[in-house]
């Protein structure tokens, strides 16, 4: 006669076979994740589920924040109205400078036939956290794809370019900082004209010129703004200053180390520029990519 | 024996599930605080901590189900690639459950080390996952919050404790 376990003893499959369930299942959502994206609208959905948590999350430091504002003095608060009066005066006055070059630029611009200048619109934005993820560069803020945010768009503060729109939520988006190691900005000097592409290199504060030949003209010192030619950022918007540069003739090319403008590591407030621009249709691209060199997706 | 646990275990009330569930939950919470500059290098992994707490003390109510849902939310969240916490807690948890009966035997630092070890190979493994990804290796630091974690141990352990001790009642 044969006996099985009673019903107390039956615990269903091994720890083993379960770990092998799981991880199996881990994998196929690593590889569908990163090589197919098939994933998106998964982690859209669950993106909504936990947004209320980050917000709760997130709560405290912005309400310290705002009960600091509350507690400023008076005095403060007098001498602060001071200074932004007399700075708004002086910005009136550049302003209307400013108007009267753009009109003159636009004139000078029909007369060339040349195409309308990117009329850059701004979406304030507040940062909720850094992401924590220690292998990137990224930062969250609360505006997302009901607002109009949209993966690709670019990310500046009062002094610079901050970094790129990467993913949109629905109400929350992720921003990858100029200082992640997948992150490149085409960029011009402003001294000469040079172009070059600047990147990241995962080390917060530092950006890096690569490929630029040992003789070409850079100084220490020099401002890196967006050249404008991808279509991704609108030209003009300044990015980093050169810091030092290492010519050495064992080298091919020079080692130019830049310090980016925009406050990357500290900064409460952004904004999205979330104006576009038609450009034409860009060329194909032929179907030939070097083995195991797959574009970086995060 | 050094380090076996010589005094008498005490006898806890049955664990609810609500209580497990909210523990995650608080976890979580921690895990999404704003975290930045170098408090994020300090900060421990609470899901794991507590994912891995459940599976030695509770193993037949906490177990691959909760590690591995518990994973995929942490990569939602922080917006990395979708699968590694998930891996990374599923076999953490293989861990706790297979090793849960060794790991109570010992008190105070013998478990404390047991943990440590755990949640460094948890660590490892979503190194192992990010590096084949293509990603640098982040520098030493990055292995601190495991440590933190298992500092964390025994306190988390007491805090958790707390509340299933059973009330003397004062009539007796």
């Amino acid at each position: 006669m044969e006996y099985s376990a009673p019903p107390f003893f039956k615990t269903g499959p091994t720890p083993l076979a379960r770990l092998l369930i799981f991880s199996a299942l881990s994998f196929a959502f690593l590889v569908a994740d990163s090589r197919f994206s098939y994933l998106d609208s998964l982690r859209q959905v669950a993106a909504v589920v936990v947004y209320p948590l980050q917000r709760i999350a997130a709560a405290p430091a912005s309400i310290a924040r705002r009960v600091g504002d509350f507690f400023t003095t008076h005095g403060s608060l007098r001498e602060e109205n001071a200074r932004l009066k007399r700075e708004t005066f002086e910005n009136d006055v550049l302003l209307l400078e400013l108007k009267a070059l753009q009109a003159e630029n636009e004139q000078l611009r029909l007369l060339l036939a040349a195409r309308e200048r990117l009329k850059i619109k701004l979406a304030a934005a507040e940062v909720l956290y850094a992401a924590r993820d220690p292998f990137s560069r990224k930062i969250v803020i609360d505006r997302g794809s009901q607002q109009d945010v949209r993966p690709g768009q670019p990310v500046v503060d009062d002094r610079g370019l901050v970094g790129q729109v990467t993913r949109a939520y629905p109400w929350l988006s992720e921003v990858t900082l100029v200082t992640d190691k997948g992150q490149f900005v085409p960029v011009q000097n402003v001294r000469n004209g040079l172009r070059a592409v600047i990147s990241g290199t995962g080390s917060d504060g530092v950006l890096e010129l690569r490929f630029i030949a040992l003789n070409a003209d850079y100084q220490s010192g020099d401002e890196l703004v967006t050249s404008g030619i991808d279509g991704v950022y609108p030209a003009g918007l300044p990015v980093a200053r050169v810091e030092s540069i290492e010519r050495s003739p064992e080298q091919v090319f020079a080692r130019i180390t830049c310090a980016p403008l925009g406050g990357v590591a500290n900064h409460a407030h952004l904004f999205v520029v979330t104006g576009s621009r038609e450009l034409p249709p860009p060329p194909p691209v032929e179907k030939k990519q070097a083995r195991g060199k797959k574009p970086r997706k995060f | 024996m050094a380090g076996m646990r010589l005094e008498p275990q005490e006898i806890l009330l049955p664990v609810r599930a609500g209580f497990i569930a909210l523990t995650l939950l608080s976890a979580l919470m921690l895990n999404l605080l704003p975290w930045s500059g170098s408090a994020l290098w300090l900060k421990p992994d609470f899901v794991a901590l507590v994912v891995l707490y459940w599976c030695i003390e509770q193993p037949r109510k906490v177990g691959f189900i909760s590690a591995w849902m518990m994973g995929l939310i942490m990569d939602v969240a922080d917006g990395t690639l979708l699968g590694q916490h998930a891996l990374a807690y599923s076999i953490l948890a293989y861990a706790g459950i297979v090793l849960h009966r060794r790991v109570r035997m010992f008190s105070g630092t013998p478990q404390m080390v047991h943990v440590l070890i755990l949640l460094l190979m948890n660590d490892l493994i979503v190194l192992g996952i990010r590096m084949a990804a293509g990603a640098d290796f982040p520098g030493l630091q990055y292995f601190i919050g495991s440590f933190v974690a298992a500092a964390l141990w025994l306190p988390l352990g007491a805090l958790l404790r707390l509340p299933l001790r059973p009330r003397l009642d004062p009539d007796l």
